[in-house]
């Protein structure tokens, strides 16, 4: 492994302390390199989404990090403890350094207040020497390559469509040009063909930008085809962690190969899952869906 | 723009069937204001068959009137300003003794609920936020405000501040001995000293209700997922408190403020009884006392209006705040 690691992830254990602790993470140890995307796969309630709100410190009670450390590499070559952070300075990592696409595209943005606001919090919080027509023009500049396009900006969220949404949350995410974005699940909540869209979007800004992704998704195919490295959780540990191309062909866990097994194939082969007809690695008869 | 064409155009359809109604009533009520009248004036006379004539053609109830006639001379009296003439003030026309006595009812308790809301929606955004802290038992204690009878209510703090302490004035709307009612700093001075105890005892026996609704409302935005997003992006605590839960946290509010407002009018008759405060509520207990038809109908009418337009002012506010009651106008 190069020594260009973004986030280093270190015996974190979460622990939901109610009368009966649920141990929700245990003992993950985790390298994320810079402009990698690592899939996080696994079912519903295996602590995917715990882990991702610890390493935003976003974990309310009685959720608690009990034990292990999480420490972003910035580029600036500095290491920031993200769980020693104090309030003020956990302020102004969050978004900066490490941004959020969340699970519910429908809910995640605030109703009563127009995007173009919503955008400019985030500068009016993070970059105050901004100007008001600075922030304007970043905003409009931001649903533009998002493919959301900047005459929406003035917009409510109830006037933007599910798939929308969840561009204007990418684009939100995009604003500070952080290290990290997280995405939750992201496109859960929509059909196949804007799900599709988005990914290649993601994709794309990956390579324009640079940053590393987390995309937690339990969707194991879907991750597959757009992760470099892939870790599959269950019951809040890591129980395999490889290449996306390592999981497909030799799954090391019997719950890996389970999850993938989970996925009807059009045929109606289990086992055969494939979504998209360009990937090389598989042979003839599979690939045609 | 087209919202507002909508709700206006509403709006004149609900004053209409008001008015309407606000017609009919009377006239579907037993008794006779012109035998109510001579049977006063009989106390200081015998009155002759030409008195009761022209008290009849004066209070309009001319029986060979068609009612739908009369119905036209009430729409015209209405948009001519002439509602009659009051019999308990007789003969003072009705327009002028609500014009004096409106002011006094519209700022003093209309201050007083509007202070009662804000108080009530600050704090229990607060109480809210901040789920669990030493605001949390404001709660209890202003429920309790509520629950006791207003008037019983207004009267301890009367005899506690009033007549105890000297700290406020124990009746009326202003000092006559001071200054006369006007634009003087004298007048106003004395109004705001009279009417303090008063809009005080309102905004304490009700503002419970908005500190409970909003605290309730505040804590299930709270777990909403913007909210989330918000703190994820790093904004600041304040910030995250007024923009994003609040703001929708204060939806349901509004609504039930402006049924509130409606009340502002119609609710005044205790506390003006109980503070002796010159306005429309003692006003219409005096025009109940002596059966002043005309005097009620005008009075009814303000009411109606009062109602009618502090729903149209909530509705147009309620379409600034929340963008998604515009969407389909």
């Amino acid at each position: 492994m190069t020594d260009d690691t973004l986030l280093s992830i270190r015996d974190y254990n979460i622990v939901y302390e109610t009368e009966r602790p649920v141990h929700a993470v245990r003992d993950v140890n985790l390298k994320l390199q810079r402009g990698e995307i690592l899939g996080l796969a696994g079912e519903s309630g295996c602590g995917k989404t715990t882990l991702a709100y610890g390493i935003n410190r976003l974990l309310r009670p009685p959720a608690v990090i009990r034990t292990g450390s999480a420490i972003l590499h910035d580029k600036g070559g500095y290491d920031i403890d993200i769980n020693a952070l104090k309030v003020k300075e956990l302020r102004e990592y969050r978004w900066d350094k490490v941004s959020m696409v969340f699970q519910g595209a429908m809910n995640a943005l605030n109703p009563v207040i127009s995007i173009e606001k919503q955008l400019g919090d985030i500068f009016s919080t993070h970059r105050p020497q901004m100007s008001k027509a600075d922030r304007r023009e970043e905003s409009a500049g931001l649903l533009d390559l998002i493919g959301v396009g900047r005459d929406r900006l003035r917009s409510f969220p109830h006037e933007l469509s599910g798939g929308m949404r969840q561009r204007v949350m990418i684009a939100m995410a995009l604003a500070l040009k952080p290290q990290l974005m997280i995405m939750d699940e992201p496109t859960t909540a929509l059909d196949v063909l804007v799900q599709r869209d988005i990914l290649q979007e993601i994709s794309e800004l990956r390579s324009q930008f640079g940053f590393s992704v987390i995309f937690i998704t339990h969707d194991l195919p879907l991750l597959l085809e757009i992760s470099d490295r892939i870790a599959v959780m269950l019951q809040g540990e890591i129980v395999e962690l490889g290449t996306a191309e390592r999981i497909f062909r030799r799954p090391d866990h019997v719950y890996t190969e389970r999850l993938l097994q989970s996925f009807p194939s059009l045929t109606g082969e289990r086992g055969g899952f494939i979504r998209s007809g360009n990937d090389e690695t598989r042979t003839k008869d599979e690939a045609i869906v | 723009m087209r919202y507002i064409a909508r709700k206006l155009g509403f709006y004149a359809v609900a004053l209409w069937g008001a008015l309407t109604v606000n017609f009919l009533l009377p006239r579907m009520l037993p008794g006779n204001p012109v035998d109510i009248l001579v049977a006063k004036l009989s106390a200081r006379g015998p009155v002759t068959d030409e008195l009761r004539d022209s008290l009849e053609l004066l209070l309009g109830g001319a029986p060979d009137q068609g009612i739908l006639e009369q119905y036209w001379v009430y729409l015209v009296g209405i948009f001519t300003g002439n509602l009659g003439i009051s019999i308990t003030y007789y003969p003072v026309p009705v327009v002028e003794i609500i014009g004096q006595a409106l002011p006094w009812t519209l700022v003093m308790i209309g201050i007083g609920t509007l202070l009662a809301f804000i108080v009530g929606v600050a704090l229990g955004m607060l109480a809210g936020w901040k789920r669990g802290s030493w605001l949390d038992n404001l709660v209890p204690v202003t429920t309790m405000f509520q629950a006791v009878p207003y008037f019983w209510l207004a009267l301890v703090l009367l005899y506690i501040l009033s007549v105890g302490l000297g700290a406020f004035p124990v009746s009326g709307g202003y000092n006559y001995n001071v200054a006369q009612p006007g634009f003087t700093w004298d007048f106003v001075g004395t109004a705001i000293y009279h009417g303090t105890l008063p809009a005080l005892t309102i905004v304490i026996s009700s503002f419970g209700g908005w500190l409970l609704g909003m605290r309730n409302m505040m804590v299930s935005t709270l777990s909403e997922d913007y909210i989330v997003t918000a703190e994820a992006k790093g904004l600041r605590p304040m910030r995250i408190m007024t923009a994003y839960a609040a703001r929708n946290a204060v939806l349901p509010s509004v609504a039930g403020f402006a049924i509130s407002l409606g009340f502002v009018v119609s609710g005044s008759i205790v506390t003006e009884q109980v503070f002796s405060y010159p306005g429309i509520g003692s006003t219409l207990l005096q025009a109940v006392n002596n059966s002043d038809y005309a005097l009620m109908q005008g009075l009814f009418l303000v009411i109606t209006l009062a109602v009618l337009g502090a729903n149209l002012i909530v509705d147009l506010l309620y379409g600034v705040i929340d963008p998604r009651t515009r969407a389909n106008g």
